[in-house]
């Protein structure tokens, strides 16, 4: 359970950091006149998704972190084999990365009003993405016809359960993509909401290759 | 999201109103509409868990008297009880109920930041209790797991519920933990951004730093209970190996190889102790107002008050193992989660001595609110000094699963936020319906829930030091316990069966005061928070008329020397306060 303490330790570090900020040598109690921006969060006023999807990926890396905690605990038993993974991987990863790279490229073009290279972005950004997914999906096959199923070994279990889980995430980040991408094709909503749409979709991306490098090194080092 | 912005909307009055039935009761964003909704749900299941309770001490207090108790009813009886009295009913009525009603309207805000999203949370919530319900109608019936879900026992032949059962309380779960996260990240989200002007963190209310901090934990905690309940599935479904040993089940092999149950009960804990505290922490902070606004005072230590909520929050994740002391863990280990366990001990007697300075020469008003958290003090502080026996390895181990640990985490997680929810609701009816009940009925209804639980569990850790074992379905022939265990097991069980009987005053009450009772004062208890200062009584949708609420001053402004009246609410300016002398200085 290191793993999942660990990460807890750092999450609550953050938002106690943040928290003595705003409450240390405050005397409530004593009239003062506070300062205009005092009642919002620290990204501004007009920032809750995006305090909102920190929360989200606060609670998707607890996911995470504890299936790792498990994957450690359970690996120390004897029973465990370790397990060859597919080399479809490397291809699935290294997608996955443009596809980072590219919803980056994306982002930035909305953020410099570029709006012509919004679409291509986006498009490039799902078809990686989407690729990255299905790979993942051929690489299940691979290793089913190779006799490697869920039962077979612990190892193959969290194999398919950790691949299967992080694949839901993108699906889920692929939904408010299709909403964002709709938007920019048919041209409704306007330039803000669209570039907040796209930078949170970003972040996400992001959140997600870093949590599939940390499983593909586990699996591979494992 | 079109609904983002509703609740960051300032003057702006374009926002439309729900007209017809469906779109306000029904699928109602409305935050205070899904909190009542959440809350009435929540009581439901509550009460269906309450009559289990009263069927598993029909069996202990007069065995084999009553045909239709079965071993297997009972063990369905035990799990559901458990599960629908933590999860279905605190959970949720602390954070869904009172979270929804009490965050936008004490921050000074006019919704949740997603309301969309909170009327999904309510709906997503609602199915998890109908699959639960749907469960214990499945052939084999619900699951008879115990409310821990431990496997191999969980599904393996021989217990209740192996095979629908447990399948749908896990979805159950599931589905409840989906839900619990769309309402969690709004409630952070909410009480983060969408605080009025003026409204610091240090100054709101401390229900909302109860129920703020709670969120933050179910939400790192919950996935714990997700990752169990998804690999258990597994495990039953697919016959992976996660948690399953090498066992052999009435001769046969159930084909499982070397999993571990430990390996669950750690995941288990990591999810359940913090649940212990998403449960306390809003009953901590609702009735540190309650205390403050009945006693004319204000909080005592507040900002200690707050660092302990959060200290205790924190501490809530390293002490999960002490669940499990008889698992045969390593000593060192049982010695480290012997420590924090009691190291948490101290932010928790912090707030105890803090309620109860609160109360010393304060002027004491001991309406049925105040008297339910006066009870909550007492029944938490005897639960909580058993709780210290617990932690510790030594007095664990003959105590653990006798009906002492049974009292403990009654008293302390069962019995006290229930005071506060009784509590909570007799103080904030008013607000919420518009109308007063009656005191009396109310008095009677308290002292009665109060002693009769204590008559209830007080005498239960007799029979844990007797050595009674829990979940046992009858004791058989047991040389070390006296007749005189069965005695105290049947007057126990007659207590039980009178305050769930007891329970008929409150709703009794709370319908005759919906139908008849007398309109009530926009704000009865002269209470300083901003949800008694609302421009409508009951507030309406968007709580605040034309304009938000600009916040001068904390929530706990009594008996403030100099002033006319014995509190100032947090919208009234240095200026504006009656008797006009100047405020600063005054303390």
């Amino acid at each position: 359970m290191t793993i999942a303490l660990g990460f807890l330790a750092i999450i609550l570090a953050t938002l106690l950091g943040w928290l003595l900020k705003q409450t240390f040598n405050a005397e409530p109690w004593e009239a003062a006149v506070v300062s205009d921006t005092a009642h919002y969060g620290p990204f501004g006023a007009d920032r809750s998704k995006l305090i909102a999807l920190l929360g989200l990926m606060a609670v998707v890396s607890s996911f995470f972190a504890l299936i790792l905690s498990a994957y450690a605990l359970r690996m120390e038993l004897g029973d465990w084999v370790p397990m060859t993974e597919p080399q479809l991987l490397w291809t699935n990863t290294v997608m996955l990365i443009v596809a980072s790279g590219a919803l980056q490229w994306t982002r930035n073009a909305a953020v410099n009003d570029q709006q012509g290279r919004l679409r291509p972005g986006l498009l490039i950004t799902g078809v990686l993405t989407l690729g990255f997914v299905l790979g993942q999906f051929i690489a299940w096959q691979q290793l089913q016809n190779s006799g490697q199923f869920i039962t077979s070994n612990p190892a193959n279990g969290f194999f398919y359960f950790l691949t299967g889980a992080h694949a839901v995430h993108i699906l889920g980040g692929l939904y408010v993509w299709a909403r964002a991408t709709l938007k920019v094709v048919l041209g409704t909503g306007d330039a803000t909401t669209t570039r907040r749409s796209i930078e949170l979709c970003t972040i996400y991306w992001h959140f997600l290759l870093l949590v599939w490098l940390v499983l593909f090194g586990l699996l591979l080092s494992t | 999201m079109s609904y983002v912005a509703y609740a960051d909307r300032d003057h702006e009055q374009e926002h439309h109103d729900p007209d017809t039935f469906i779109t306000k009761y029904i699928w109602s964003q409305d935050h205070k509409v899904i909190a009542i909704q959440y809350g009435i749900t929540a009581i439901f299941v509550g009460l269906i868990a309450l009559g289990l309770s009263a069927m598993m001490r029909l069996q202990l207090g007069f065995p084999d008297e009553f045909s239709f108790i079965n071993p297997e009813n009972y063990y369905q009886f035990i799990t559901m009880h458990g599960m629908i009295m933590v999860i279905y009913l605190l959970t949720a009525l602390f954070l869904g109920g009172f979270g929804n009603y009490l965050i936008p309207l004490m921050c000074g805000s006019r919704d949740m930041v997603f309301p969309f999203m909170n009327m999904l949370s309510y709906w997503v919530y609602l199915l998890s209790v109908i699959v639960l319900i749907i469960s214990f109608f499945v052939p084999g019936g619900s699951t008879g797991a115990g409310w821990t879900l431990y496997p191999p026992q969980a599904i393996s032949p021989g217990t209740p519920g192996i095979d629908l059962g447990i399948l749908l309380m896990l979805g159950s779960l599931a589905l409840f933990i989906v839900a619990f996260t769309m309402g969690g990240l709004n409630y952070v989200t909410t009480v983060l951004q969408a605080r009025c002007k003026g409204m610091t963190l240090m100054r709101m209310p401390l229900s909302v730093w109860g129920i703020f901090i709670a969120t933050i934990l179910g939400l790192l905690a919950f996935p714990a209970l997700l990752v169990s309940a998804i690999m258990m599935l597994f495990d039953k479904l697919l016959h992976t190996s996660f948690f399953m040993p090498a066992i052999s089940v009435m001769g046969m092999d159930p084909g499982y190889s070397g999993g571990s149950p430990i390996l669950f009960q750690h995941l288990f804990w990591f999810f359940g102790h913090p649940e212990v505290y998403i449960v306390a922490l809003p009953a901590f902070g609702i009735v540190s107002d309650l205390i403050s606004t009945h006693a004319r005072k204000n909080i005592f230590g507040y900002r200690m008050m707050i660092w302990a909520i959060i200290m205790i929050g924190g501490l809530s994740f390293i002490v999960w193992a002490h669940h499990m002391y008889v698992s045969g863990m390593n000593p060192y280990f049982g010695f480290f989660f012997a420590t924090t366990t009691l190291i948490i001990a101290v932010p928790t007697a912090i707030k105890v001595y803090n309620w109860v300075l609160t109360l010393w020469e304060g002027n004491i008003h001991l309406r049925v609110p105040m008297l339910f958290s006066i009870g909550f003090i007492f029944t938490f502080i005897h639960g909580g000094l058993t709780g210290l026996f617990l932690g510790n390895v030594t007095i664990d181990l003959p105590l653990s699963d006798t009906y002492f640990v049974v009292a403990h985490f009654h008293m302390v997680m069962g019995v006290s936020p229930v005071l506060v929810v009784f509590g909570a609701i007799y103080h904030w009816w008013p607000k919420i319906t518009g109308r007063m009940y009656n005191e009396t009925l109310g008095k009677w209804h308290f002292w009665m829930t109060f002693l009769g639980t204590y008559a209830i569990y007080l005498p239960m850790h007799y029979l844990g030091f007797a050595g009674v074992p829990r979940r046992y379905f009858a004791m058989g022939n047991t040389d070390f316990l006296p007749d005189s265990a069965q005695d105290l097991n049947a007057a126990i069980t007659m207590s039980a069966l009178f305050v769930a009987a007891t329970q008929i005053l409150f709703f009794v009450n709370m319908i005759w005061s919906l139908k008849k009772g007398p309109k009530s004062d926009p704000n009865p208890w002269d209470a300083t928070t901003l949800e008694w200062q609302t421009p409508d009584h009951p507030p309406k949708h968007g709580n605040w008329g034309h304009e938000l609420p600009e916040v001068h001053r904390w929530a706990y402004d009594y008996s403030v020397p100099g002033y006319a009246d014995d509190f100032i609410p947090q919208n009234v300016s240095a200026d504006e306060a009656p008797a006009g002398r100047d405020h600063e200085g005054e303390h």
